[in-house]
């Protein structure tokens, strides 16, 4: 215990150190703020206009990122209102009608308001189009949760756990991007690797101090699923505490045009990203299949006992699992962030996803966990074709839901290990 | 340092409105989790059908705030039935996935510009409880030592901790029947269970509905007591602190909810206005006021570790009867 | 034994001695019931009929698949193909607790008593039919109140015949593996079963119980509840089985009385592996003298 608690504060002083500065950000006050975006990319230059019936009221435009923030004066009722005219053109809002919205603001909150964007090649598209540039977003989209969707399955398939705290390890990755690229201003790729390796080794300690104790003190495995969710939660706010709660975006990289590829609009990042996904995950199954430590992290995923009595260290074998699925996480976060943005949160809003792709694939498995995530995520972006884009996560989380009625082990596993 | 500000807060809170809605979330959650062993991790989901079926009745359907009520239980045990059958005849940890999955469904649902007119969107539903303020027999607010309620906290307050006081009587009654006793035995092993002729899915099942509708009562509560029904109230955080005080209290404990919502809201509001205190008269430099707010979920994140790790009998509870080990 | 059950167990002596031999009056009937996992197979019966109101004895080295097959009928595991039936019902595919609703009760090899709950709570859950175990009735108290004290009143007299009663309200963890073992034995007779299946109930008991343990055995069947059960101790299922069931690698290989069966040349091979010119009972030394055997 003590060693987890040396182990955060050391994260939490090197956090402190350098991004103390950027939680002066996060205004004191109220304050009411939010995003304009078209698909994934920020739309500069929206005037938004926030009123109130006291006489209150302040024009604000949207930045490069297309964020925006008004401090109000105080707790109370504010209306916010979008100049649509000065939406660039083919950005239109989802729903035109709604062009204000009112807020009541607390004391001491910072509100967020959305006015969300139509795609705006929605009418000079035909259905095929957008259905093969959806297609193309959703298999980028699963191969980048695939990268943390591994570790999960076999961070399970080896000591059982069921992970609540994994979408930690995703955002840490990409806040530890940011802590090189932005604020120590090493090249993105540099940081990147940099952000991997520090994952990993947060995972490795992780297991090494903490999960290995639980599991030597004889814990339970569902007492260690609520300790996961306690450590999530902890996690989740340390990073709100240290790094703000709006969604920042990499010093490089940031808004990249598309490539278009016949139909299809691609950004070069994005290309960059699906391929280094693939590269990554295509390695990890070939470790797991051909090394003597894959083989044996599997031995230990079918039979513990049976894989320490021949002689395999399982605890080393699991440490190195919980390191190469951390860095994988990390990965994953970065490759998210690119072309979502940083924030606080976004590995627990993933976290869902991830166990809906590990479930869809098999629990416990590597190559499960992978054709489930990559079926997940193409299934949420195709979905938007059907439903709007505000309910695509609903259909995963629909999914998930179904599969446990007709097929609890998933496609790749094993009925014995469903209960 | 105002200090009698301060504890005047957290005694006021720790047996006020938000005390209520957890000691009654975890009292459901006592049902499914402590007493039968279930996993169920969308507590919140239970809360919000029940507050949306009554705000939506009400708001949107026009009808009495009792039909309202009845709406919302009869929503509760529709959602029981939904996460039910699919999952309870799988491992455990199947229906932690799914219930926080359902949760998380609903909350993008009721939160969703697309259901706007009936959920009203992230804004919610508003001012509806008039019927139940109308009935309201306290003139004025209550004043008594550290403890002081606005008269409409105070009428919803005691009705709540009469709520509260009926249903824990009822799963006092229920686990010292034989149905308790078969619940008991299935958290301990299901298969000894099934060998005696009993069907270890159906007990299942009725726990889960049964935590589920007494938990939503809970959803009642918030709805009338803040006036407001928003989906962010009802996301993952809500099961989570259900979590925190039912295992603080004692899981499987009749009063263990209440001893842990009691505690628990009185410990987090004295720390947090110790803090929110320390910072707006500059006794702390290195925390902003708004952040006050995070340290919370510092301190429900650390409770929760250190209680499964240190004590996951909590404070009434038996460290031999201990259900909570490994599969 | 009550004359009017005595003919149930004669009846036996007119059987011939063969494998999946037809019996004249069986509560039990299995029919090609197999089990693979992966690879290997576990169960592989062709034909088995368990005479009513008999003790059986199904016995078998190690890995023979006896468990197995007892998980198999009472529904506690799904077989690749076979059917069976019990009193004339069809089984397969029905669900263990409705396989013991319809009188078939099995204990288990490693015990579950409920540790956590007391001795008598332990017996009270094992009677059927209880108005307080549905859940509405549960609340209000005088609804099973009285039937409760009937269920108190018989769990008692039981316990008391197992020399139980003093703990009733001890927690069944606290009680030794053997008294665990006749706990699980008289809860399983509280669903008053019309058939009784015992997965290795001497295992772990002290020698000093054992006489008592068989004469409960004989007073089962002599009430008229017919008895299986799976044993390695030979001298038990030499002393009171009516007959004997042999296992061995999924298969039955032999049936017969106790003392025909044990000397079969097919049964000593299956446990032995090898010729071996004495039989198997008397003093035990066959077995325990080989590394073979467990």
């Amino acid at each position: 215990m003590r060693r987890l608690l040396l182990m955060i504060s050391a994260v939490a002083l090197a956090f402190m150190a350098v991004l103390g500065g950027t939680s002066a950000a996060f205004a004191a006050g109220e304050t009411i703020g939010g995003v304009i975006k078209s698909g994934q990319e920020g739309v500069a230059g929206v005037t938004l206009n926030v009123s109130d019936e006291e006489g209150f009221t302040e024009d604000v435009i949207t930045d490069d990122a297309g964020e925006w923030v008004v401090e109000v004066p105080g707790a109370g009722q504010y209306l916010v209102t979008l100049q649509t005219e000065t939406l660039p053109p083919g950005v239109s809002l989802t729903n035109p009608d709604r062009t204000s919205a009112t807020i009541v603001v607390a004391k001491g909150q910072s509100k967020s308001v959305l006015f969300p964007t139509g795609e705006a090649r929605v009418s000079s598209e035909s259905t095929l189009d957008r259905a093969l540039q959806l297609l193309v977003d959703g298999i980028v989209f699963g191969l980048t949760i695939a990268l943390a969707a591994v570790g999960l399955s076999l961070i399970f398939g080896t000591t059982g756990l069921t992970n609540f705290s994994h979408g930690e390890l995703v955002t840490f990755g990409a806040l530890m991007a940011y802590f090189f690229n932005n604020l120590l201003g090493l090249p993105f790729l540099v940081a990147a690797a940099g952000a991997m390796l520090a994952g990993g080794l947060f995972g490795y300690l992780q297991d090494r101090f903490f999960w290995r104790w639980l599991r030597k003190r004889g814990t339970g495995l569902i007492a260690m699923l609520v300790v996961s969710i306690g450590l999530g939660i902890l996690l989740r706010y340390i990073y709100l505490f240290f790094f703000g709660g709006t969604t920042k975006q990499y010093a490089e990289f940031s808004g990249q045009a598309g490539l278009a590829l016949g139909p299809v609009d691609v950004t070069p990042k994005a290309l960059i990203a699906g391929g280094v996904a693939i590269v990554f995950l295509v390695a990890t199954v070939l470790w797991l299949r051909l090394t003597r430590m894959g083989k044996a992290s599997r031995a230990i995923a079918d039979n513990p006992a049976l894989a320490s009595a021949s002689g395999i260290d399982v605890n080393r074998v699991v440490s190195i699992i919980w390191m190469a699925g951390a860095a994988l996480a990390a990965l994953s976060g970065i490759i998210y962030s690119l072309s979502n943005g940083i924030s606080w949160q976004q590995g627990f809003q993933l976290l869902l996803l991830l166990f809906a792709g590990v479930t869809l694939g098999g629990l416990g498995t590597a190559v499960g966990a992978i054709v489930g995530s990559i079926i997940v995520g193409t299934m949420i972006q195709v979905s938007t074709l059907f439903i709007p884009s505000e309910l695509k996560n609903v259909g995963a989380l629909a999914v998930l839901i179904i599969i446990l009625m007709i097929r609890p082990q998933g496609i790749l596993g094993r009925s014995e290990r469903v209960g | 340092m105002d200090w009698s500000n301060v504890f005047s807060q957290a005694f006021t809170q720790g047996i006020g409105v938000q005390a209520v809605i957890f000691a009654i979330a975890a009292i459901g959650l006592n049902v499914q989790f402590g007493y039968t062993g279930l996993l169920n991790f969308g507590q919140a989901a239970f809360l919000a059908v029940a507050a949306y079926g009554l705000g939506v009745s009400i708001a949107f359907a026009g009808l009495s705030i009792w039909v309202g009520l009845l709406i919302g239980i009869a929503a509760a045990v529709l959602l029981a039935l939904l996460l039910g059958i699919p999952t309870l005849r799988l491992r455990a940890d199947y229906l932690a996935i799914v219930t926080i999955a359902a949760a998380e469904i609903l909350r993008l649902v009721f939160r969703s510009v697309t259901f706007n007119p009936v959920f009203g969107g992230s804004d919610g539903i508003n001012r509806f409880a008039d019927d139940f303020y109308a009935l309201n027999p306290f003139s004025a607010g209550v004043k008594i030592g550290p403890i002081d309620f606005s008269a409409n906290d105070m009428w919803i307050v005691v009705v709540g901790w009469v709520l509260v006081a009926f249903l824990s009587l009822l799963v006092f009654l229920m686990m010292r029947s034989p149905w308790g006793r078969v619940i008991k035995a299935i958290r301990e092993d299901e298969d000894a269970v099934r060998s005696l002729g009993k069907s270890v899915y159906a007990y299942k099942m009725q726990a889960l509905i049964i935590g589920g509708v007494m938990g939503c009562f809970g959803g009642f509560v918030a709805a009338i007591a803040l006036q407001s029904i928003q989906p962010d109230y009802y996301g993952t955080e809500l099961t989570f602190y259900a979590y925190a005080v039912l295992i603080l209290g004692g899981a499987a404990r009749v009063l263990g909810p209440i001893v842990g919502s009691v505690v628990f809201w009185f410990m987090l509001v004295f720390i947090d206005s110790a803090l929110s205190n320390a910072v707006s008269s500059g006794a702390i430099t290195f925390i902003q006021s708004t952040q006050v707010g995070q340290i919370r979920y510092w301190i429900l994140g650390l409770a929760l570790m250190l209680l499964m790790i240190y004590r996951p009998q909590g404070i009434l509870g038996d460290k031999k009867e201990l259900s909570l080990d490994a599969r | 034994m009550p004359d009017d059950l005595k003919h149930l167990v004669d009846a036996l002596q007119t059987v011939p001695q063969e494998a999946g031999v037809p019996k004249p009056d069986p509560i039990l009937v299995a029919d090609g019931v197999r089990r693979h996992f992966g690879g290997l197979t576990a169960v592989d019966v062709d034909h088995v009929e368990i005479q009513r109101g008999t003790i059986t004895a199904l016995i078998g080295p190690n890995g023979a698949g006896k468990t197995t097959f007892f998980n198999l009928l009472t529904g506690f595991d799904k077989p690749n193909e076979g059917q069976w039936t019990f009193e004339g019902r069809q089984l397969a595919g029905v669900r263990p607790h409705k396989v013991a609703q319809y009188g078939m009760v099995r204990t288990f090899q490693l015990t579950k008593a409920l540790s956590r709950l007391t001795v008598m709570e332990n017996m009270r859950l094992g009677a059927q039919d209880q108005r307080g175990e549905k859940l509405f009735a549960s609340i209000f108290p005088f609804l099973w109140r009285k039937q409760e004290d009937e269920i108190s009143e018989r769990a008692l007299r039981l316990l008391a015949s197992f020399n139980l009663d003093q703990k009733q309200d001890d927690m069944a963890g606290s009680l030794s593996g053997g008294q665990r073992k006749l706990l699980e034995m008289a809860r399983a007779l509280m669903v008053e079963p019309d058939m009784v299946m015992l997965d290795e109930p001497m295992a772990g008991v002290n020698p000093a119980l054992t006489q008592s343990l068989l004469d409960h055995i004989r007073q089962v069947r002599d009430r008229g509840t017919t008895v299986l059960f799976v044993e390695h101790d030979m001298d038990m299922v030499r002393d009171i089985s009516d007959w004997v069931v042999v296992m061995s690698q999924g298969r039955v290989i032999a049936e017969g009385p106790p003392h025909d069966v044990m000397s079969n040349e097919a049964v000593i091979d299956a446990y032995l592996g090898v010729h071996h010119d004495r039989p198997l009972t008397d003093t035990g030394e066959a077995l325990t003298a080989h590394p073979e055997e467990a």
